[in-house]
């Protein structure tokens, strides 16, 4: 497996100097990009087509904090991706639950604009508590706290799913 | 994508959404979650003394599919002994409405919703 970490030569950490990640994508970019090599040969080419899409994969990979620690957790052999198991957190859920039916009351106007950004404020603040928490746990390297940290992974999804709707209700706002 | 005839049925036409008491005895609530795609089910069933499910309700946040799947699920499990109940298979709700392979997750979560609210009703009444 592909160690993104290393392609961008960064050291494996959740909190990664951000300057350096968009200075390193930027020359990785530049080194790979198609129109350099519009006189190549085809087999060369087609690498750095290759090698060009995969640096920016990498490079969405690393920006985003929940698919970085994704990726970390993947490097210790621990896989999120294609997971079809559910979750069953309960009190957890429950708020998931409510949440998204006090979005689907939210109405579609004005009014439910302002609504929506204080809904969004809130998700956002408990992402950031997800996020804080999921940084300490990386920090352990036991398959314990690995464990933990994909339990973290996991409602982050459901928060990013959420910030999703209310975004996109704020589109359909907007769009009136 | 072509999806079924089934599948839309019960997309459009959801059968027995809302909500019971969760407080009441005879309730029994399961809530699951699918972290893959962030959809959320929740499960009711109401049953009765002689431990038969009398009546169903969904309610999902989710795709069509994870709609249709928890929409099937309660025209299922009525009449059934909760014993039967967690007999269904997420298979069987892949196959009847035809889910396509990335849509399985769909089913998978509609088979946990079931258990979970088995789960919940055995422990109201462990006692």
């Amino acid at each position: 497996m592909m160690n993104y970490f290393e392609l961008f030569n960064l050291p494996i950490v959740f909190e990664l100097d951000q300057t350096a990640l968009t200075t390193t994508w930027q020359t990785l970019q530049q080194l790979t990009h198609p129109d350099k090599f519009a006189t190549a040969r085809d087999a060369e080419k087609l690498a750095m087509v290759q090698k060009n899409a995969q640096v920016n994969d990498a490079y969405q990979v690393l920006k985003s904090p929940m698919r970085r620690a994704e990726h970390m957790l993947e490097l210790r052999g621990v896989e999120l991706q294609h997971e079809q198991k559910t979750m069953q957190d309960m009190a957890f859920l429950m708020q998931q639950m409510e949440w998204r039916e006090q979005l689907e009351d939210i109405p579609v106007n004005e009014v439910g604009l302002d609504q929506l950004e204080d809904m969004d404020d809130e998700v956002q603040a408990q992402i950031k508590q997800h996020l804080q928490t999921l940084k300490s746990l990386l920090e352990q390297h036991s398959d314990e706290a690995n464990q933990k940290s994909a339990d973290e992974i996991r409602k982050l999804k459901f928060m990013y799913k959420l910030r999703e709707e209310i975004a996109s209700k704020e589109d359909a706002i907007n769009d009136l | 994508m072509a999806y079924s005839d089934k599948l839309i049925d019960h997309y459009e036409n959801p059968r027995n959404v809302g909500a019971f008491d969760k407080n009441d005895p005879s309730v029994a609530t399961g809530m699951v979650g699918a972290p893959a795609c962030g959809d959320v089910m929740k499960l009711q069933l109401k049953v009765g003394e002689n431990g038969i499910i009398e009546d169903a309700k969904f309610k999902t946040y989710g795709c069509g599919s994870a709609i249709a799947s928890s929409s099937l699920v309660t025209e299922w499990v009525k009449g059934k002994t909760l014993d039967e109940a967690v007999q269904i298979k997420n298979t069987d709700i892949a196959e009847e409405l035809a889910l396509p392979p990335v849509k399985i997750h769909c089913s998978i979560l509609a088979e946990d919703a079931i258990k979970a609210a088995v789960e919940d009703y055995k422990s109201k009444h462990s006692n």
